[in-house]
């Protein structure tokens, strides 16, 4: 029991072993052990969830033990990471599956990758030492690069690149950051350092400097333009777990590090942070409008939808802060599902462009049906779990300040636009293209990926309670420590 | 006879008894071939039990009136060089067999190079360090040269003697001013005599100084001292380059430690500053040189220029912290040059090396396991985590920030942002190109080192590698300090 995080984030590596001792030729037995695997570690992440106790706010399952020197492995999880961590060990034997037909060329090593990728991902969630979650938040790219570059398609390696700078640049400076802060607390230990009060002028330094890291991850405007090169190329097992999962890494570190370690620096930036919201928000959807390629019009939908968490974490309130943890839920389950959606015909017609496709009602109703819950919790409508995170923020946004609020609230509009008009033109009018005569409906194996997905999404859309109420404690404790620092702050500026 | 005065110099010794002793055999043998293979594991032989004897045996203290120091910090770079010697030597008898020059005078040139390096680490004298470094200096001409009929290796061996010697010149000239100005040549002396009234800012020992440490600076090859290592790393034999690119970089880098800490502590400024602009030079060429080779050789040699940069960020925070980074870093960066070189010795089709980088395409496809660990390497030199060469930056990077060397800082670890792409792109060819034709297969020699030193840069994370590595590097880097001040 007292080790079951460590169990969790390395049974997936184990996995990964095991695979790399097959012949190379065994592309069933690698499936399937990947397969159980990742099912296995659901489970046992189930685990954690059942013995999780919803009343406190402290770090729960701390296993610590020497390492390096100074730097202890030390993994526990609260409110926060707890939810993230169920989110990737529940999406990942679905992207698995995802991967069943779509990959028939070294399946071996692709299993392989994606086992590792999930050992990495639960561990960044995990970690409670900031070296330690460098270690998985950077390791993670490995992986993730030789799935793009591998899989993917005709401008894969481009794509793979510019993911692999990108990041890299943004959280280097992350890392001597961190760097400084051990060298002002003397601990690189997480619960030590929610619990420094680091001077003002610092403050501003570090939160830039994590900032560079998670605004790249998340990505924000303007710095996201790896991120439609690396979905559009990436396989659809790789789209989804860089949506679903590795985007919330971004988030993850605005909420655990960037607004309780530096609150001071946080509501000064917080103008700044709402402002690249409303830009990614408003922009982004525009883009999306005109993009003629699927997978990147749902990659621009995410950054969109992705303003929304940023701008509820800054506004530092109990409601901002609920409504990104859950958006980012949400948008975990929807926009896998969506890549999940393009994949399936991706697969049957090789093809991401939307103007090859059109009246797919006619030979698909299945598929027709799982798109259509998709796209409307990809609009934010009430009953789905894109409205809950999306009301939520805005909510707290209005109360903070109403201008952005405002403006923020035209993605209601935008994203209804850009994903209906999606719906429209790939499902509804006449079947007329020959290529798509002879087109099959949703497999069992397409059902079992989907159904699960569709199931959550109108379940925690109805009844969003089970989620909020993992969250409460600790988001409560975060913003009162949050107003605790700011308010004193804020009172010598006051005349 | 008084043995506890040549009990510190015990490997030493060792090794030059080994290195007479091989002459003998291999002048009196008649089949040079045999002797060859046979000089190169005794020399091994030899090798091996200088590390024991460095180990078991070596009392700490100085010997020799001084001149010669043996500490916690020269046993850990001894040992890495002995240890490095011994690997490149094993992956000597492959690639010189097949070329027919696996001749016994190899084995003893690589002891006495070897040797050299020894009395360059437990320099604790000018005339020490010099006497040390001009017997590593002429055994590696020659062996750069060792392939005579090639005209590539005949010319590096030559550039490296007419750079190398004027840069003797230049460290000796030096060495001359600051004995003139201290009147001493022991580093014991010398921070003494620093201690003087306005003693950091006389010009002379000024003078002398830099010309001292540009003569080390030429031998770790740190820009705009580099000129020579691109050539030479890929004219010499692959084996030599082997050689070159890990055991001498840690002897030179000692030089600088013992130097700068020892004899010089109270000039730390001084000397600062111009190890800070060696360091960030070297990084920012060594990332934006590589970019554009197309030979894995120089590409290797762009990155260890590189490479020597981050390691001078540790020297450049003069502070103990600093200098246990500058020794994880050359433990952790041997291991990836040797993994990388044997590599790179394996890189064969029929009869001959090749050495481009496109002769790499598609290497996943046709022997997975030699691709991943050269991807392994790769991601270790681009300091990717887990891999043993992130920790070997953090350890760097960790003591630059507590000196308060923020731009510094800042510049690293954009450089090694940059330096990234060329890692990749080696990874993207062995990974993502179609194959062209297949490789021999990975001989055993190449294949177990290769594996060592890939294990070893995953295994890193582990607390018993990584954490008993940092803490001996640690002890050592406290123990320099102790007896110098």
């Amino acid at each position: 029991m007292s080790n079951l995080l460590s169990v969790v984030t390395f049974l997936p590596l184990v996995g990964a072993l095991l695979i790399a001792f097959l012949n190379a030729d065994a592309k069933s037995n690698a499936r399937w052990i990947a397969f159980w695997t990742t099912l296995i570690t659901f489970l046992l992440s189930l685990l954690i969830w059942w013995n999780f106790d919803y009343t406190t706010a402290n770090f729960q399952f701390v296993e610590e033990h020497a390492w390096l020197g100074p730097i202890r492995y030390k993994m526990g999880v609260d409110g926060i990471s707890m939810l993230l961590v169920i989110l990737t060990t529940f999406l990942m034997p679905i992207t698995i599956l995802a991967c069943w037909e779509s990959i028939q060329q070294r399946v071996k090593e692709c299993m392989i990758a994606f086992l590792v990728l999930e050992t990495l991902m639960v561990g960044a969630f995990c970690a409670l030492d900031l070296v330690l979650f460098y270690l998985f938040f950077e390791g993670g790219l490995i992986p993730m690069f030789l799935i793009i570059g591998i899989w993917g398609g005709k401008r894969r390696v481009y794509a793979s690149f510019k993911f692999f700078l990108y990041t890299l640049l943004g959280s280097v400076l992350m890392l001597l950051a961190m760097m400084a802060m051990y060298w002002y607390a003397g601990t690189t230990d997480v619960p030590a350092l929610l619990n420094t009060k680091f001077p003002a002028d610092m403050q501003w330094w570090l939160w830039l400097a994590f900032a560079a890291s998670f605004a790249v991850k998340l990505p924000m405007w303007p710095v996201h333009t790896w991120l439609p090169d690396a979905h559009v190329e990436a396989p659809t097992g790789g789209s989804v777990i860089l949506a679903a999962i590795l985007l919330k890494l971004g988030g993850y570190g605005f909420l655990r590090f960037s607004l309780p370690m530096f609150p001071i620096a946080s509501e000064q930036f917080a103008p700044l942070v709402f402002t690249l919201s409303i830009v990614a928000i408003i922009y982004t959807s525009l883009v999306a409008l005109v993009q003629e390629d699927m997978k990147k019009l749902i990659a621009y939908s995410s950054i969109a939808h992705m303003g929304f968490v940023t701008m509820g974490i800054f506004t530092g309130s109990q409601q901002g802060i609920d409504g990104a943890m859950f958006q980012m839920l949400s948008h975990g389950i929807v926009s896998a599902a969506l890549f999940l959606c393009v994949g399936v015909i991706y697969d049957r017609m090789h093809t991401r462009e939307i103007s090859a496709y059109g009246g797919l009602v006619e030979r698909m109703p299945n598929y027709a049906f799982a798109f259509m819950v998709f796209t409307m919790a990809n609009t934010g409508l009430p009953g789905t779990t894109g409205f809950v995170g999306e009301f939520l923020t805005l909510m707290a946004a209005f109360k903070v300040n109403t201008t952005v609020a405002l403006f923020a609230t035209t993605s209601v509009i935008l994203s209804a636009c850009y994903a209906l008009y999606l719906y429209r033109r790939i499902i509804f009018g006449a079947l007329e293209k020959p290529s798509l005569k002879a087109i099959l409906d949703l497999s069992p194996r397409e059902i079992a990926i989907l159904g699960p997905l569709a199931l959550l999404t109108i379940f925690y859309g109805i009844y969003p309670a089970p989620v909020l109420d993992v969250t409460a404690a600790s988001v409560k404790n975060i913003v009162q420590n949050y107003e605790a620092a700011v308010k004193p702050a804020a009172a010598p500026l006051a005349p | 006879m008084d043995f506890s005065l040549i009990a510190p110099v015990l490997p030493e010794v060792i090794l030059a008894v080994g290195a007479m002793a091989l002459l003998m055999i291999g002048a009196f043998t008649s089949n040079t071939v045999t002797a060859g293979r046979q000089g190169g594991w005794l020399a091994i032989g030899v090798l091996i039990a200088s590390a024991v004897a460095l180990l078991m045996a070596t009392p700490m203290g100085t010997t020799f009136e001084g001149v010669f120091i043996s500490d916690g910090l020269t046993t850990f770079l001894k040992m890495i060089v002995l240890v490095a010697a011994a690997l490149t030597l094993l992956l000597t008898f492959d690639d010189f067999g097949r070329a027919k020059v696996m001749l016994f005078e190899y084995p003893v040139l690589l002891l006495l190079a070897t040797l050299g390096m020894l009395v360059m680490i437990s320099a604790n004298d000018l005339i020490a360090l010099y006497l040390g470094l001009e017997l590593q200096s002429l055994a590696l001409y020659v062996i750069a040269a060792f392939k005579r009929d090639d005209v590539k290796s005949s010319e590096a061996g030559l550039k490296y003697f007419v750079l190398g010697a004027m840069s003797s010149g230049m460290l000796l000239y030096g060495a001359s001013m600051v004995y003139g100005v201290t009147g001493s040549t022991g580093y014991g002396g010398i921070a003494a005599a620093m201690k003087a009234e306005g003693m950091t800012a006389n010009i002379g020992l000024i003078v002398g100084l830099v010309f001292v440490i540009v003569g080390l600076a030429f031998k770790i090859s740190a820009v705009p001292f580099h000129m020579w290592t691109p050539d030479v790393y890929e004219g010499s034999p692959t084996p030599v380059t082997t050689f070159f690119a890990g055991a001498p970089k840690v002897a030179a880098m000692a030089l600088l430690i013992r130097f700068t800490q020892g004899a010089l502590p109270d000039a730390g400024t001084q000397w600062q500053q111009i190890i800070i602009f060696l360091s960030i030079a070297s990084m920012v060429l060594g990332a934006f040189g590589a970019i554009g080779q197309n030979n894995i050789k120089r590409l290797m040699a762009y990155s260890a220029i590189g490479h020597v940069g981050f390691a001078l960020v540790g020297l450049s925070s003069n502070n103990v912290e600093g200098t246990a980074g500058v020794l994880m870093y050359l433990a952790i960066y041997v291991a990836m040059t040797l993994g990388t070189f044997a590599g790179i010795l394996s890189m064969r089709r029929g009869d001959k090396t090749v050495e481009d980088i496109s002769d790499l395409a598609g290497l996943a496809k046709t022997d997975l396991r030699f691709a991943s660990i050269l991807a392994v390497m790769m991601f270790s030199l681009a300091g990717i985590p887990p891999l043993a060469g992130f920790w070997s930056k953090w350890y760097v990077f960790l003591p630059a920030i507590k000196a308060g060397l923020y731009p510094l800082a800042v510049i690293g670890v954009v450089a090694s942002v940059i330096g990234s792409f060329y890692y990749l792109r080696i990874v993207k060819i062995m990974f993502f190109d179609e194959p062209v034709t297949a490789f021999e297969p990975v001989e055993g020699k190449a294949m177990f080192v290769m594996a060592l030193s890939a294990v070893f840069l995953i295994a890193f994370v582990l607390p018993f590698i990584g954490g008993s590595l940092v803490d001996a590097a640690t002890a050592a880097a406290a123990s320099v300090t102790f007896v110098s001040r």
